[in-house]
């Protein structure tokens, strides 16, 4: 059987709740309480007439534990659907980071140089610093950040990954 | 009529009279004051009230399991809540419909550290199936409905509403459970055809079947263990019940093999390990019952029926899922089973069964009561012979009496058998017949219990005097939290660390107190005696059996092993029956 294999891969799994109080509480405390690890979340309204939520989890796990933890979600009683978009055919993910970068001289040109290599914008800038935005798949932005550090990073927020499945069907 | 404001506290009951409700389950506060002014003033709901809000849980658990019905609970704020929440969980782990009701603080208060203000919601999330708190007076009507619905579909579970003060008393406008439908909640009831006729196809040409069936089937309701019998006996194979799974087949039936699992039989352990199809019935494959995983069951295919997702693959890996509601698909299966004619591997099954009778020559349960101290296992065995032919309800506490109640006592029909499996409630026992005895008011209500166990909630024996219930409460005195003194003995070797049950009451004497009658059975043969006595009395009894306090219940699988590595009796017990491993298991 497939589920018996024991590698552990990352799965991006997309939920719509009800947007009601407490349901980023059940999710969250179904993950901690179960011992699932979280590696992104992202969370947001997405249909205001329907009142619907739209979550988006990145987490890590063999196929049985991942099989677990839809199952797990899907009986939540404010839970519409739970779809994985790691194997549930193709996807896009995107995330978005807004990166703080400090420094004069040869390594804020250098900055410079590199954001517009990986197509991020700078959303701010001081006679010191620049705020770059950078949207892409996590890898690219890790990259980035990555290059970064020695050229005066400082600070850095993270959106957390958000996916949709490709083609023109609804989650 | 629909369009009329009524208060807070009004809507709640009207909902409840809506939904057939007629019993509730509570103790007063300040937070539910409005609901209790109500149930005053009225006479369709009728109100018990218990000594301990554990009780109240418990007590509707008993109700619920033995009906049917969703089991109804009103407590206070804070503590009234907080002493709730064991129950809850209970119920949770054992999939028993409940709602209940908890009083909280006025809105503008939440979050203030207000006087027995708690975080309710919060508190009983992991501890419930769903809970609500209800914010505003406009929703309160649809709430309840709401909770009804969730409690009592798909898997059963406990729903908590949580009601301040100031919706109790602001006014809104009722709507009727008709008009109610949930947004997003529907269970997956009717199973997938093609997997059961896979099933099927799997069913016939096995050679070492058998049926592992468990709480589901008794969830399912009284149709569902009919077609299972249905089904059981149109095949032949034989049928082993887990601990919740007990009633739903005939326990006496020759084709039941017992209870599986931990303090299961040889024969049901032994096939399980054997078999090469297996049939899961509403069970779910719990650590009590495969023992060591990677050993559980090797060479077998696996059917699993279960309407609960989450359930399939948890623990065990099975070749052939089924999500939807055992009465539905047993109806399908034995239809597709009819419409091809099937007929089983009668050589194999011969073999099979003559495999299983060997077996069962082991007499795996056997004990020798010699002398005059009476033997557990046969006060068991007394009081089962001496009740099974009336209307009797057996509910148990947490320990070795249970485990010999559920060895010795068979159930022919689902329901009569109430105890605590998933979370292992000591002081479950006891409230829970109270519930039990409120339904079936004419009815035979036992606790087997422990003169530890029965400590928990033996302030509910008042409840019993109060209501004139008649439940009779049979306590297994070992004078030791038995289960735990046998762990320490196989486990620790004999260290009986604080589980020697010192100044205990003199339970003759606390029965009277508590306006029951008190009985005694010291020897072998004061036990039959004191047995019918305890029949013949139509008031709350308390019977001290006493019992010979070294005996220890088997057979037993230790932790970590697997079903073939049985403890059988005292003589298996070395110091290295349970591995490094085993010993960090519970
Ligand atoms: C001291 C102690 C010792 C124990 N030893 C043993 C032991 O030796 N053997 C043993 O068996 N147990 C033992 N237990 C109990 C054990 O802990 C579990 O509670 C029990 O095994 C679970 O039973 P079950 O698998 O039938 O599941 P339940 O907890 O009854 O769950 C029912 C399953 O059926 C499903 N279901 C519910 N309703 C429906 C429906 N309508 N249609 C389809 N599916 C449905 C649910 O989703 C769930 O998966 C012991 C407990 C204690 C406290
Ligand atoms: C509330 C609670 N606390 C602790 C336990 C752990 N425990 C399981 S069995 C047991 C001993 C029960 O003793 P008794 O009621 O005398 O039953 P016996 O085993 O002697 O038959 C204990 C302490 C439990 N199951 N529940
Ligand atoms: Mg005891």
């Amino acid at each position: 059987m497939v589920l018996q294999q024991q590698e552990i891969r990352r799965h991006t799994i997309a939920i719509l709740v009800d947007n009601e109080a407490g349901v980023l509480a059940r999710v969250i405390g179904l993950f901690s309480g179960r011992g699932y690890n979280i590696e992104s979340l992202t969370v947001a309204e997405v249909d205001p007439r329907e009142q619907l939520s739209r979550i988006t989890i990145v987490t890590s796990g063999t196929l049985m534990v991942i099989e677990q933890i839809k199952a797990q979600l899907g009986r939540l009683v404010p839970v519409h659907k739970v779809s994985d978009l790691t194997i549930e055919g193709p996807s896009v993910s995107r995330e978005l980071a807004l990166v703080k970068v400090a420094g004069i001289g040869e390594k804020r040109v250098e900055s410079l140089r590199i954001a517009d290599i990986f197509r991020a914008r700078a959303v701010d800038s001081t006679n010191d610093s620049f705020v770059f935005e950078i949207v892409g798949a996590t890898d690219k932005l890790d990259a980035f950040i990555h290059l970064m550090e020695p050229l005066g990073l400082v600070d850095v927020s993270r959106t957390g990954v958000v996916a949709i499945a490709r083609g023109p069907n609804p989650i | 009529m629909s369009t009329e404001t009524m208060t807070g506290a009004e809507l709640v009951l009207k909902a409840l009279v809506d939904q057939g409700v007629e019993v509730i389950f509570g103790y007063p506060g300040g937070a539910v004051l409005p609901l209790y002014d109500e149930l005053f003033k009225q006479n369709r709901l009728r109100h018990i009230l218990v000594r301990h809000e554990q009780a109240a849980v418990h007590a509707a658990e008993g109700y619920a399991r033995s009906t049917g019905k969703v089991g109804v609970v009103l407590v206070t704020s804070g503590p009234g809540a907080t002493n709730a929440v064991t129950g809850l969980l209970d119920a949770l782990c054992d999939s028993v419909p409940l709602v209940c009701l908890t009083g909280q603080v006025p809105t503008h208060l939440i979050g203030n550290d207000a006087f027995q203000e708690a975080d309710t919601t919060g508190i009983t999330r992991p501890c419930t199936k769903h809970n609500y708190l209800v914010k505003d007076v406009a929703q309160v009507a649809r709430v309840v409905h709401e909770a009804f619905y969730v409690a009592r579909t798909g898997r059963p579970g406990p729903v908590v509403v949580d009601l301040p003060k100031d919706v109790l008393v602001g006014k809104g406008e009722y709507v009727g459970p008709a008009k109610v439908k949930h947004k997003s909640y529907r269970p997956q009831i009717k199973g997938d055809l093609k997997a059961i006729e896979e099933a099927v196809a799997l069913i016939a040409e096995a050679k070492r079947p058998i049926f592992y069936v468990g709480g589901g089937v008794v969830n399912s309701g009284p149709a569902a263990c009919q077609l299972l019998n249905q089904f059981v006996k149109m095949t032949g194979f034989p049928c082993t019940q887990t601990l919740m799974g007990l009633g739903s087949f005939p326990g006496s039936d020759p084709l039941s093999l017992g209870m599986l699992g931990m303090h299961g039989t040889y024969e049901a352990n032994l096939a399980m390990h054997g078999c090469d199809v297996m049939i899961c019935v509403g069970a779910r494959f719990d650590d009590r019952v495969t023992g060591r995983l990677n050993a559980f069951s090797p060479n077998s295919r696996k059917i699993h029926i279960d309407i609960d997702p989450s359930s399939i693959n948890k623990n065990v890996v099975v070749d052939i899922p089924i999500v939807g509601d055992i009465a539905y698909v047993l109806e399908d299966m034995i239809k597709v089973w009819k419409a091809r004619q099937i007929h089983v591997d009668g050589k194999a099954l011969r073999a099979w069964w003559a495999q299983i009778e060997q077996w069962r020559t082991k007499d795996c349960l056997h004990y020798t009561q010699g002398g005059k101290i009476i033997k557990p296992q046969y006060a068991i065995q007394r009081l089962y012979e001496k009740t099974r032919d009336r209307d009797t309800y057996i509910t148990t506490e947490v320990g070795q009496h249970q485990m010999w109640a559920a060895q010795f006592y068979k159930f022919e029909t689902p329901g009569r058998w109430l105890t605590s499996g998933g979370l292992g409630t000591m002081g479950y026992g006891l409230p829970s017949a109270m519930g039990v005895q409120i339904a079936h008011p004419d009815s035979l209500v036992i606790d087997i219990a422990g003169e530890a166990s029965i400590q928990m909630n033996i302030q509910e024996m008042a409840t019993l005097a109060q209501y004139r219930l008649p439940v009779k409460v049979f306590i297994l005195n070992n004078q030791y939290m038995g289960m735990v003194r046998q762990w320490q003995e196989l486990l620790h070797g004999g260290r009986y660390s604080e589980s020697y049950s010192g100044s205990l009451p003199d339970f003759v004497k606390l029965a009277d107190a508590f306006g029951a009658v008190g009985l005694r059975a010291e020897t072998v043969a004061d036990l039959d005696g004191v047995i019918d006595q305890m029949i013949a009395i139509d008031r709350p009894v308390i019977v001290d059996c006493c019992v010979d306090s070294a005996e220890n219940c088997f057979p037993m699988i230790p932790s970590g092993a697997a079903h073939n590595e049985m403890l059988l009796g005292p003589k298996d017990e070395t110091d290295n029956a349970v591995s490094e491993d085993g010993m960090i298991l519970v």
